[in-house]
């Protein structure tokens, strides 16, 4: 177990880059504490593949430096940085039973025996695949092929980090329920530094303690689920979490005034301004319809069982709110109001944080 | 409305005509010969199975199966391995990836008789570079003389023509494996004998099938190199079935026993050759369990 370190880190595939555009990873710093779970969020694309891969030593960075524990790896090959990774697909030696495959890692390490068995079981018994320890692994399904996989990687106890690059993409959906809750029991058993990269918020949100979300090639926010959801740092958190995205509207903010689609209204609160382009950005479930406020139409709504979405036309822009199942829409002209607290203001995209703005007092239980 | 007649058989007529001219005529003559004695004149007598029971009892024809059996194991068991070796080695991508593909390609571009030309020249001492060469290292090399000259060099030579098949084939398997379980198995710290043994040689394992039982046919057929460079010398050394079965049917105009003798030949490629797939097959089916 190790913290691990990133340093000025920044990597591109292409041979003299030109500027930015030309990086697949953008310059960061950045620490993954000794023991934390941490969820790597981001589009495809992104860059969190890349990522992960520097980590494990697939990858050589093109610039800066790799950590673990102080440690300076970038130079080590995979093999000499005790790391387990588990890849999208599931990698199987074909040749080999389940129990060898589990086995693999640890006598390429020189274990003994004893140990090996130990071990196997107990791995077996964690992915639910003791009755098949001895079947060749060549024959069974996608799932399960993951399953062995997800085993081999936590197989080791003694690892500096265990990375998940998307594991369950090809399981069940009851599967993955299963074995994300059978990882979370990994972690709070053993304390491995974990880093599961995925683009599915649901996944990251349930995992991690704290989700890093990246988006086009940057570390756009690190935070806890609820901070990612209440506050997001960049307009782009605040559209690619929650179902559905954060409204991001163009606004004229002017002290504590801000005006949106032509309607000017109070922020009660200042936001200390440079002067680029803002905008303001609030969740459909901070969005009240009532009979004052900004003037919308409805266009339609969405029931999705728990509750009901509403599409609005306010002025050319388009606002999503969120309805209790039980609530009667009203039909055509209604009014939008934001629920106090609810409103992030964004200057270049990047949140500001308002005069009076206080830490948030929720911690992770309570948003759960 | 209904149209009763059998003219779409017609369709079919073209297949039989192609097959029956390709294959089932010049079979059935072979056939013919083999149960029928000459004494020239074209006169021909009903021998039954006497040239085949001749055959079985001849001490020639068992010489020339020994000799070409262990010419066939010889060669797989030096071309597949080397094949291999090549294989891992060849570039995975890039310009040298494509100049070592085309450079691999070039002996199986060229003609037999050509391919055994090369050689007897090259094992010449007086000119030829590799003869000359040992000559000079004094190894007593001679291919016309000697028998274990004329065997190593009829080895080399196919060794020379054919491992480039091998290669090829198994790199197209290498290929095909996908970056993840290099990776998986850089994490997992496997040696490189272990990628070896338990990624590529499975992931390969389809393709050497076909490798083995290409090389083991055409090895079992070989004529022209061989006959080109020693004749099938010295003595009989290098006299292998197909070899022996055109001086028996052209040199001696012996029709009835080298029609027996093919029929014969046939048999035991087709016979090793179906063995040889279904134990491969089967082994396929036992990973699918």
């Amino acid at each position: 177990m190790a913290k691990i370190t990133l340093q000025s880190l920044a990597h591109t595939y292409v041979q003299d880059p030109k500027g930015p555009e030309d990086f697949a990873l953008q310059e960061l710093n950045h620490d993954w504490n000794d023991g934390e779970a941490y969820a790597l969020l981001g589009p495809s694309g992104c860059g969190k593949s890349t990522l992960l891969n520097i980590i494990s030593g697939l990858l050589v960075p093109s610039h800066g430096r790799v950590l673990f524990d102080g440690q300076d790896v970038t130079d080590l090959p995979t093999a000499d940085r005790n790391i387990a990774q588990v890849f999208q697909f599931p990698v199987v030696y074909d040749t080999m039973t389940v129990r060898e495959n589990l086995a693999f890692p640890l006598r390429n390490r020189g274990l003994p025996p004893s140990d090996v068995q130990d071990r196997v079981e107990r791995v077996g018994r964690m992915i639910d695949m003791t009755d098949v320890l001895d079947r060749r692994a060549a024959g069974l399904t996608a799932d399960a092929k993951q399953k062995i996989s997800l085993g081999r990687g936590m197989v080791r106890d003694d690892v500096n980090a265990l990375l998940f690059d998307e594991p369950l993409t090809v399981i069940d959906p009851h599967m993955k329920w299963e074995l994300r809750t059978q990882l979370k029991k990994l972690h709070h058993d053993f304390g491995h530094t974990m880093i599961y990269v995925t683009h599915d918020q649901t996944e990251a949100l349930t995992f991690a303690d704290k989700v890093v979300v990246m988006y086009d090639g940057r570390v756009v926010q690190m935070g806890t689920p609820v901070e990612l959801f209440e506050r997001p740092a960049h307009t782009f958190v605040g559209y690619f979490i929650g179902s559905p995205g954060m409204n991001v509207f163009d606004a004229k903010i002017d002290g504590t005034k801000a005006q949106i689609a032509g309607t000017r209204f109070d922020l009660k609160t200042g936001y200390k301004l440079k002067g680029g382009a803002t905008k303001i950005g609030v969740r459909p479930e901070n969005i009240r319809l009532g009979d004052h406020g900004l003037p919308a139409r409805v266009k339609r709504v969405e029931d999705v069982g728990r509750h009901k979405i509403v599409r609005l036309d306010m002025d050319g822009l388009e606002v999503a709110a969120v309805a209790g199942e039980g609530a009667t829409i009203p039909d055509g002209g209604t009014h939008v109001q934001f629920v106090e607290g609810g409103v992030n203001v964004y200057e270049n995209d990047w949140r500001v944080a308002a005069e009076n703005e206080q830490p948030l007092t929720h911690d992770k239980k309570d948003a759960a | 409305m209904k149209t009763d007649n059998q003219r779409a058989w017609l369709l079919v007529l073209p297949v039989l005509v192609l097959v029956a001219f390709s294959a089932v005529i010049p079979l059935m003559t072979v056939v013919n010969y083999s149960v029928q004695d000459t004494f020239g004149n074209n006169q021909f007598f009903w021998a039954g199975l006497e040239w085949f029971r001749d055959q079985l009892h001849s001490e020639r024809m068992w010489d020339a199966l020994w000799r070409q059996l262990a010419f066939s194991g010889i060669i797989l068991a030096i071309e597949v391995p080397l094949g291999v070796f090549v294989a891992l080695n060849m570039p995975k991508k890039g310009v040298w990836a494509s100049v070592v593909l085309v450079l691999m390609s070039l002996p199986l571009l060229i003609p037999w008789n050509v391919v055994g030309t090369i050689w007897q020249i090259f094992g010449r001492s007086d000119i030829g570079l590799l003869g000359y060469t040992l000559d000079q290292l004094g190894v007593d090399y001679n291919y016309t003389q000697g028998f274990y000259s004329a065997w190593a060099t009829v080895i080399a030579m196919d060794v020379w023509h054919w491992t480039s098949l091998v290669a090829l084939l198994a790199y197209a398997g290498l290929q095909s494996i996908p970056d993840a379980y290099y990776q998986a198995a850089r994490i997992d710290q496997a040696s490189r004998w272990a990628v070896f043994r338990y990624i590529e040689l499975p992931k390969m394992r389809g393709v050497l099938t076909i490798a083995i039982l290409l090389r083991f046919m055409d090895s079992f057929k070989i004529y022209t190199e061989p006959f080109v460079l020693t004749g099938g010398g010295p003595g009989n050394s290098t006299t292998f079935l197909s070899i022996d079965l055109v001086k028996m049917a052209l040199g001696q105009f012996d029709l009835g026993p080298a029609a027996a003798f093919s029929l014969m030949y046939f048999l035991v490629i087709m016979v090793i050759s179906y063995v040889f797939y279904i134990v491969m097959t089967n082994l396929d089916k036992e990973d699918g369990q």
